[in-house]
């Protein structure tokens, strides 16, 4: 991280970018920010650990307009997302300085306190110095410990790689830390009766708030307005909310951005409810890999996506009846 | 048992057809007298790339137990490539739906030149008569999804 | 809000004897906006017009809706009736009562209770209608035919002798199509090249008409009265200007083992050649598969005998890039491949030809200078069998379903030609119908049987088995006298099946013409508009339609030209307005909609946006509307909404789902 900071500190004093944007710590120890340091002081309050999951691609839409470059820490999931948002111009590449972090897996709070460790006041071992692969968490009720692994963000365990895809330079060793298949709970489910689908999709979705969390991280969910905000298809009256607008809310969002959607898995991160929201965006990215071939959003930016692509002997819907 | 019970189901059925073939089809059917249900109501779009997916759960949310999309043969597209990405958009919608646990016999696509008028009465009869044996949509329509 | 009036049809009893008109009229009084309704026997009547027209007049009307029969009859009637009373005839929807309602309905009650959800939707989506303008578009005027055979010289003659230039396009190093192959004509036995010929001569000298021999299509882009076409045309290896068409080249090429295309394969010609005789163009090509120069790079005798230097081994394919306001397609036929029929031996014995391979026979300069004779072994025939339908009027899926139409007709002419030439000859004909509609057709038929003796049998054949003895055993079945036939021929004649020239679907495609399983072209309306394609400024001629003999393709390739030259004669064209449009305030300048545009039609800017108050450059889409044709690929795909279609927009349509569901 030091060598971050001084790396920032000298870009910003030689003029190359006018703002740094990092991540600050937030007012617990295991929620850092996404936060912009204009000024070499500034930057004391950087931080760069393994709670920092935030993509900060997305900021980049907004720092695209601001005066001077502005200095973009990625890692390397997070390189996908500004890919895919460079291809939909939205983002321009010449007001960006990408340093790409290196990345050991990002820690998810929710599973350390799953593991029954309660009280948390100070974890330690999640350094990117920290070599060590246990994490050590002092409680009130005491010093607790688990392994880095079995703490991570679901998303690291179906880790897409340790390369950066885009970058002006590497700072920090990346790992990685795959050691799950990435579609075995879309499989799972899959395999389930239409009421077991049926019954855990609404055990799920019955949870949400509509607080548009999901929607505001999403990299891909970056319209300047949501259809659902806007009168284009009467659906924005919230007031006449009924049964089926938060399935169909999800239902959509995930068409919306299949075939641009890299999997970042900050919807799930981020829903204050604990919805798997990313089996969604999978189960897209899932067909299409089997009905289209593989396809990676935000890996080759000049690739034609897949729904604005087709062949001429394409499966027919119906194969969705046949596969049983 | 409710009274309402008892009454017979007659199923909401949505068919949305391209102005060129499968309008034109269903035209057809109708001048050769070939029948189906009048559960079935057609919507006319200029093609089924025109199909928004939010206008099928529209109609599922509002109550419609069906929702069927007509286009014309890939290839035949008036304007070349338009069912191409409609194929696309519909399969992956109809696989999201049967993944969520809408029975996949309630959406359906089929292909209906403007000389099929066999064809769409055929496959609007099939496709009611499926819509039957799956019963009342009660899954996308009326319930918040509140436990 | 609108003020909307509803006119309910009775159509005769075709609407009313199903659909209880009046409650339809009645419940739609209920719907938001409606201010009036009636019904009336038949609203696209003169009279039935005036009380629309009237009604907009008192009443004021914002909006109309006519339940009726479908909008691709009658939508424009009505939209013209609104606009002469002074509204915007986008402001104009149907409820397809009839063929979607009335005529496939018995239930009176079930069939109104239909006819009224139907018209609450046309209402609702009325009610979110706006007036719309249609834009212009200028005609470029000229014409291209597609096909150089009967059909495609007839409607470029027409065309350009209405003053309009016209461009044909032809595959072949030579026009004249199926026809220059034929020998005689039915019903009439006259000479098929002695009436041909001077209608090619004819177009090749007109001033008008351009003739692009030896070239394909290769690309089409634009709209009815602005098409830009790609033609490829494909290297000769001759120049055209220098050729005097002595004729030389051909006689001294070393190379003379390429199968004749002209002659279906039946003898030789040499590398560089001209298919026939009187080939317009009577310029070669050199057909580089067989050539020795372009196999070995040893020869070029062509270049050396030639004395106007014409040769030119280095010519390239050339593109030529040409603006149209028309385009004719007329590409033919051919026969169908016989690969699906073994039991007629015809790959097997060369005594099995086809009927085309025949006419080519009894040409005089044909393979056998026009002596009927066996391919085999040269002996003249004795016993000749004629087998009808082979591949039309087929059930399943070895052949077309089809009746090829001119085949009855064409070895009825064959039968008599050779009873009259070879009064020797017996000739046995086994048909399961003998279709002779036509002027003078039945009269032709029974002439072959009455006056020549050809002996006809109804009865399909199920085998023919080359004997050891050179003849051909034919097996079939007489249904008449209920009996099995066993009959050795010398010669068997398959009519086989015609189908669409190869090609004709990636044709269609390039045109966004549509085109039926059978690879016919289909007509904008089977019966009230035969010559033209539902893609406008694009017209048929001939059998890339349908099977049809010589007059009947002269009659439609008339038929096609006038259409095109109605398009032609205008200035400009109005152009649909229900196009779509970006919201400039909510799109993003994603480029996705541009990727599924098929026309081109959707380019980004940079543009300073004020939006509310916050005011930005932003990168936005804008739609070309003279381009755009309307189909709404690009609104599905946009992600915020912004791209909308004209006419059938998102609201509107939500509007019809919401009615139909409520």
């Amino acid at each position: 991280m030091q060598e971050l900071i001084k790396r920032a500190k000298e870009l910003l004093e030689n003029g190359t970018v006018a703002r740094v944007l990092g991540w600050k710590a937030g007012d617990l120890p295991y929620n850092p920010e996404p936060a912009y340091f204009d000024s070499t002081e500034s930057l004391a309050d950087f931080v760069y650990n393994g709670f920092c999951g935030a993509n900060l691609s997305k900021y980049m839409i907004e720092a695209s307009k601001l005066e001077g470059k502005t200095l973009v820490c990625l890692k390397p999931c997070d390189t996908y997302s500004f890919n895919q948002l460079l291809k939909e111009h939205r983002i321009d590449r010449d007001k960006a300085y990408v340093i790409g972090v290196g990345c050991k897996g990002k820690l998810d709070i929710e599973r350390i306190r799953k593991m029954g460790i309660k009280g948390i006041e100070q974890i330690s071992g999640a350094e990117m110095e920290d070599e060590a692969d246990t994490l050590t968490v002092s409680t009130i009720y005491g010093e607790k410990s688990c392994k880095y692994a079995d703490a991570m963000l679901e998303r690291c365990h179906v880790c897409k790689g340790k390369e950066h895809q885009v970058y002006d330079e590497l700072i920090g060793e990346s790992k990685e830390t795959k050691d799950a298949d990435r579609f075995a709970e879309v499989a799972r489910i899959e395999t389930m009766t239409p009421e077991e689908k049926f019954a855990f999709f609404q055990k799920e979705l019955s949870k949400c708030i509509r607080c548009n969390a999901c929607r505001n991280v999403c990299p891909a969910c970056s319209c300047r307005k949501c259809v659902f905000d806007s009168n284009k298809f009467d659906s924005a009256q919230k007031a006449n909310v009924d049964s089926f607008e938060e399935k169909m809310f999800h239902i959509i969002r995930a068409f919306h951005v299949a075939g641009r959607c890299t999997d970042c898995g900050e919807c799930s991160r981020v829903c204050p409810q604990g919805i798997p929201l990313h089996l969604f965006n999978r189960k897209f990215i899932k067909d299409i890999d089997e009905f289209y071939g593989e396809y990676q959003a935000g890996m080759d930016i000049n690739a034609q996506s897949p729904l604005t692509d087709f062949t001429f002997d394409d499966v027919e819907p119906g194969i969705v009846g046949e596969r049983g | 048992m409710s009274i309402e019970a008892k009454e017979e189901f007659r199923p909401k059925i949505v068919a949305f057809c391209c102005n060129w073939c499968s309008y034109a089809g269903a035209d057809l059917a109708g001048s050769s007298r070939l029948g189906y249900p009048a559960d079935v109501k057609i919507i006319r779009v200029p093609c089924s790339c025109r199909v928004n997916p939010m206008f099928i759960l529209r109609a599922f949310e509002k109550g419609a137990d069906g929702v069927i999309m007509c286009g014309c043969h890939p290839g035949d597209c008036h304007y070349s490539t338009g069912n191409y990405y409609a194929r696309r958009r519909m399969t992956l919608l109809f696989s999201m739906l049967d993944y969520i646990g809408v029975e996949n016999g309630r959406t359906r696509v089929e292909w209906v030149s403007a000389a099929e008028g066999v064809k769409f009465s055929t496959t609007m009869n099939e496709f009611v008569e499926k819509i039957h044996s799956l019963g009342k949509n009660v899954r996308l329509g009326d319930l918040r999804c509140r436990n | 809000m609108q003020r909307i009036g509803v006119f309910v049809c009775h159509c005769g009893s075709n609407i009313a004897a199903t659909v209880d008109v009046k409650k339809v009229a009645e419940m739609a009084l209920l719907e938001p906006g409606v201010v009036h309704a009636e019904d009336y026997q038949y609203m696209c009547s003169e009279a039935g017009q005036e009380k629309i027209i009237e009604a907009i007049r008192e009443k004021n009307l914002t909006g109309v809706v006519v339940c009726s029969c479908s909008p691709r009859m009658h939508e424009t009637t009505f939209r013209k009736a609104a606009e002469k009373a002074g509204l915007n005839p986008y402001m104009v929807e149907i409820a397809n009562i009839r063929e979607h309602c009335s005529w496939i309905h018995k239930d009176m009650e079930e069939a109104t209770k239909k006819a009224v959800i139907l018209t609450r939707a046309a209402i609702a989506k009325v009610n979110l209608n706006t007036p719309l303008k249609p834009g212009e578009s200028r005609v470029t005027k000229r014409a291209l035919v597609i096909g150089g055979g009967i059909a495609g010289i007839q409607t470029a003659l027409d065309i350009a002798d209405a003053g309009y230039e016209v461009d044909i396009v032809e595959r072949e190093p030579s026009i004249g199509g199926r026809m220059s192959q034929l020998d005689k004509t039915f019903p009439t036995l006259d000479c098929s090249a002695c009436i041909l010929t001077p209608k090619m001569v004819e177009a090749s000298a007109h001033e008008k008409i351009n003739i692009y021999t030896y070239s394909e299509v290769e690309k089409v882009s634009g709209f009815v009265g602005d098409f830009t076409v790609d033609i490829r045309k494909k290297a000769r290896y001759v120049d055209m200007d220098k050729c005097t068409g002595c004729g030389v080249c051909q006689e001294k090429c070393p190379s003379k083992k390429a199968p004749s295309e002209f002659n279906r394969g039946l003898n030789t010609r040499s590398a560089i050649y001209t298919p026939f005789a009187q080939a317009i163009p009577n310029v070669p090509v050199i057909d580089t598969n067989s050539c020795i120069k372009f196999k070995t790079g040893k020869c070029g005798v062509c270049s050396k005998v030639c004395q106007a230097g014409a040769i030119d081994y280095t010519q390239k394919d050339e593109i030529v890039s040409q603006k149209y306001g028309a385009i004719v397609v007329a590409t033919g036929f051919d026969t169908i491949k016989l690969d699906n029929y073994d039991e007629y031996a015809y790959s097997q014995s060369k005594d099995v030809i086809t009927s085309l391979e025949l006419e080519r026979i009894m040409n005089a300069a044909g393979p056998t200078k026009g002596h009927l004779e066996r391919l085999s072994d040269g002996k003249a025939p004795k016993e000749m069998v004629f087998i009808q339908c082979v591949g039309s009027r087929c059930a399943d899926d070895r052949g077309k379903p089809y009746c090829s139409k001119i085949c009855c007709m064409y070895t009825a002419k064959h039968a008599m030609l050779i009873r009259d030439k070879y009064p020797d000859v017996n000739v046995t004909v086994f048909y399961i119908d003998v279709r002779t509609p036509g002027k003078n057709f039945d009269e032709f038929y029974r002439r072959a049987v009455e006056q020549y003796g050809v002996n006809y049998i109804k009865g399909q054949v199920g085998k023919v088995i080359p004997q050891p003895n050179g003849k051909l055993l034919v097996q079939g079945s007489d249904l008449l006298d209920n009996r099995q036939i066993l009959k050795e021929a010398d010669m068997v004649v398959l009519a086989t099946a015609i189908e669409p020239n190869e090609g004709v679907r990636k044709i269609a495609t390039m045109l966004t013409a549509s085109i039926d399983t059978n690879n016919f072209l289909t007509e904008a309306h089977a019966k009230l508009r035969p010559v033209e394609s539902p893609t406008a400024g694009i017209f048929l001629s001939g059998v890339c339609q349908g099977p049809k003999d010589i007059p009947e393709t002269v009659a439609q390739a008339g038929a096609a030209a006038v259409k095109a030259i109605g398009l032609l004669a205008k200035d400009k064209l109005l152009t649909n307005p229900c196009t779509a449009q970006s919201d400039e305030l909510l799109c993003n300048g994603c480029s996705t909609c541009a990727n599924v545009c098929p026309y081109g039609a959707i380019s980004y800017e940079e543009k300073e946006i004020n939006d509310h108050g916050i005011r930005e450059t932003r990168r936005i889409a804008v739609v070309n509307s003279a381009l755009c044709q309307g189909c709404g690929a690009c609104t599905v795909t946009c992600p915020s909404g912004a791209m909308d279609l004209q006419g059938f927009s998102n609201r509107q349509i939500l509007a019809e789902v919401d009615a139909i569901c409520r």
